[in-house]
């Protein structure tokens, strides 16, 4: 029983008649998703590796009572698609999409405040309860059920320090991707508090990148909260020039802001084992348990 | 999207705000005849995508004909943090009597659009908020209604207590938030606003940065974009799906993954070595990102190891083998390769590569990867 999603969890893929949408739900299904529809405006009716497809959100919540939702939309179209999901009451949307503009967001963010809705993402791998559930496209091989959860602003990272916290032999509870864009839904701070309450998780890996504050405001929750579990960190961008966008639209540092040394002095303030490369998470771990 | 100063204070003029007459350049002789048609005094202002431009004798005030000319050939090709200043701006010079700073950012915090105003114009805000930040006022805005009058009014009070001014200034504050939203801006900054001795404001500098996610919504801005040598490598190389940033050092890397690429310069830094890029093929599995990923690091001439970095996830490990394989064959490459593969079509993807008995070095992890690429490149030292 994952912190979001849960064999329990009734998936839609908003976008699975696209390419990247079919594709991920053929290996969502195949992990074992209780996928009960997808969404695709004009091709309801239509059924994608048996699920049937409607032309709307609210169709597809009213018939299959689905409460999340993963978005593969294409960017121009993906901020509509979001605003469908959370007007259609689905109580946690997981957006793939990259590209989405960032006044877009700020309008969803505002939308999701009145609402109620969970976000993650946009620009994001998605979310894994490992042996349970997977609404995203993260590569299930290097996921193992376990006590870790782990939290992390890429993809790709994240991958590889599931993969060292596997192979050290430990496991994750829930493991997910936040996304990498300015303007995002869910927090390291709401993962967090999240884990804090799961009675599986017993450590939490927390993986930052340059741009932004959030490593900072999650470090001064730490701090300020006497955070019971422990938690480790890593930060990527140590060596980014600054003013240089890192790939992710959110990876900059700007105005002397948001560099790896600031994210990683206040995790260690807030007494947070900070990484110095990635194999470092799997000896923190060994060394804690 | 960063825009220059001369287009920032066009697209605020269009949105209302008052902006010194002005026109730019790139000739010295053009400069003169600009100056003549606005009067003097005149300001030459050079057009660069970098702060600080005052203080790296890039502003001048040009008083006369002789000083128009001398001032505008001496900021023209002038090197300002390593970008040459092609383009330069001339402005009718405006009597200070009082500087204010006005702004409007996408506040990444609060997931709202942030208004901050303050009595410090004309110096770096960031500096105002790090020795006075007292002296910064700031007002989140609810970005379904947008900025009220009353809102920006009461901002303004704190900058002024003439009701004249206070009117004049909010009116701007709405301007200001109406030019930042209808061009997906993430940042716009009027610094300083100027209240001049003839008893008018004006916008002296302007600051635009524009959302680059939002450009395909203002296809009319494409032609505002003016890159360096560099960017427009980096430009180039996001036209084709790859997002390549160019560093000093001699290990070009290759990864999938904003945040394992910056990982993967970052151990190669932590074992001793320097990292000769960032690059980031993204996320599809195309054979020919692999090869255009090749060609952008053999630019580089400093380059003297390559490590190729895959976490494979959608990107497919058998697809990026393969165009490895070809790039190499094709472009009859000497530096030496080190190649990591993990994820999906892992065994394919190593299958691919030792068939192709090219000499490429295999290794396991990125500790391997660092530590094997950067001692590759020290053999050819």
């Amino acid at each position: 029983m994952g912190v979001l999603v849960s064999k329990e969890s009734r998936v839609l893929v908003q976008g699975i008649t696209g390419r990247d949408g079919s594709f991920h739900t053929h290996f969502m299904k195949e992990y074992g998703t209780n996928i009960v529809g997808g969404v695709t405006p004009g091709k309801g009716g239509m059924k994608v590796e048996g699920i049937p497809v409607f032309n709307t959100v609210l169709e597809a919540v009213e018939k299959t009572e689905a409460n999340v939702s993963c978005i593969f939309v294409p960017s121009r179209l993906a901020s509509s698609a979001i605003f469908e999901a959370v007007d259609a009451g689905v109580d946690l949307i997981v957006v793939i999409t990259e590209g989405i503009p960032v006044r877009d967001m700020v309008s969803i963010m505002r939308f999701i405040e009145e609402r109620g809705s969970r976000l993650i993402g946009p620009n994001c791998p998605g979310i894994i309860t490992p042996g349970e559930c997977k609404v995203g496209i993260l590569p299930t091989s290097v996921f193992k059920k376990g006590n870790v959860g782990v939290v992390s602003r890429s993809g790709t990272l994240t991958y590889e320090i599931v993969e060292i916290i596997t192979e050290t032999g430990f496991g994750q509870s829930t493991a997910l991707g936040i996304g990498g864009d300015p303007v995002i839904g869910t927090r390291f701070v709401d993962m967090l508090k999240l884990f804090k309450d799961d009675e599986e998780t017993d450590a939490v890996v927390l993986i930052g990148e340059i741009g932004g504050s959030d490593e900072e405001i999650a470090a001064n929750y730490i701090k300020e909260n006497n955070y019971p579990l422990p938690v480790f960190s890593f930060i990527a961008g140590r060596t980014a020039p600054p003013g240089k966008r890192m790939g992710h639209a959110g990876a900059i540092i700007s105005g002397g802001s948001g560099t790896a040394e600031e994210k990683i002095d206040a995790l260690k303030d807030a007494g947070v084992r900070v990484a110095e490369i990635p194999t470092d998470i799997g000896k923190f771990l060994k060394e804690e348990f | 999207m960063k825009i220059h100063e001369y287009q920032a204070k066009e697209l605020f003029r269009k949105a209302g705000i008052s902006i010194p007459e002005g026109k730019v350049t790139s000739s010295a002789e053009e400069a003169l005849n600009i100056a003549r048609e606005i009067g003097l005094p005149v300001v030459i202002k050079a057009q660069v995508h970098v702060g600080g431009r005052g203080k790296a004798g890039g502003v001048k005030i040009a008083r006369t004909e002789d000083e128009v000319v001398k001032f505008a050939s001496l900021i023209l090709g002038m090197d300002i943090k390593g970008l040459t200043v092609n383009k330069i701006l001339i402005a009718q010079a405006v009597e200070i009597q009082r500087e204010i700073y006005l702004g409007v950012i996408t506040d990444r915090n609060s997931n709202r659009p942030v208004i901050m105003v303050s009595t410090e114009g004309g110096v770096d805000i960031e500096q105002v908020a790090e020795e006075t930040p007292e002296k910064i006022h700031r007002f989140k805005v609810d970005p379904i209604y947008g900025l009220m009058m009353h809102q920006a009014m009461n901002l303004s009070f704190n900058l002024s207590n003439k009701i004249e001014e206070v009117r004049t200034v909010a009116k701007t504050l709405m301007k200001l938030y109406k030019s930042y939203t209808e061009s997906d801006a993430s940042l716009a900054e009027i610094n300083p606003y100027v209240l001049s001795s003839d008893g008018n404001f004006y916008a002296i500098d302007a600051k635009v940065v524009l959302d680059d996610n939002a450009i395909f919504r203002h296809p009319d801005y494409e032609e505002m974009r003016d890159l360096s040598p560099a960017e427009k490598i980096e430009h180039e190389a996001k036209e084709k799906g790859l997002s390549y940033i160019s560093m000093d050092g001699n290990i070009g890397c290759i990864v999938n993954g904003a945040g394992l690429a910056m990982t993967t310069m970052d151990v190669i830094k932590h074992f001793g070595g320097e990292p000769a890029n960032f690059l980031d093929v993204g996320g599809s599995s195309d054979p020919e990102k692999v090869k255009n990923a090749f060609n952008f690091i053999l630019m580089d001439k400093n380059v003297k190891s390559i490590w190729v970095n895959i976490f494979g996830g959608i990107t497919r490990c058998d697809d990026i083998a393969t165009g490895l394989v070809e790039a190499i064959k094709n472009k009859n490459i000497n530096i030496p390769i080190v190649v990591r593969l993990t994820g999906t079509n892992e065994n394919e993807g190593k299958r691919i590569i030792s068939e192709s008995k090219l000499d490429i070095h295999s290794v396991k992890d990125m500790e391997e990867g660092a530590k094997t690429a950067i001692k590759l490149c020290k053999v050819l030292d």
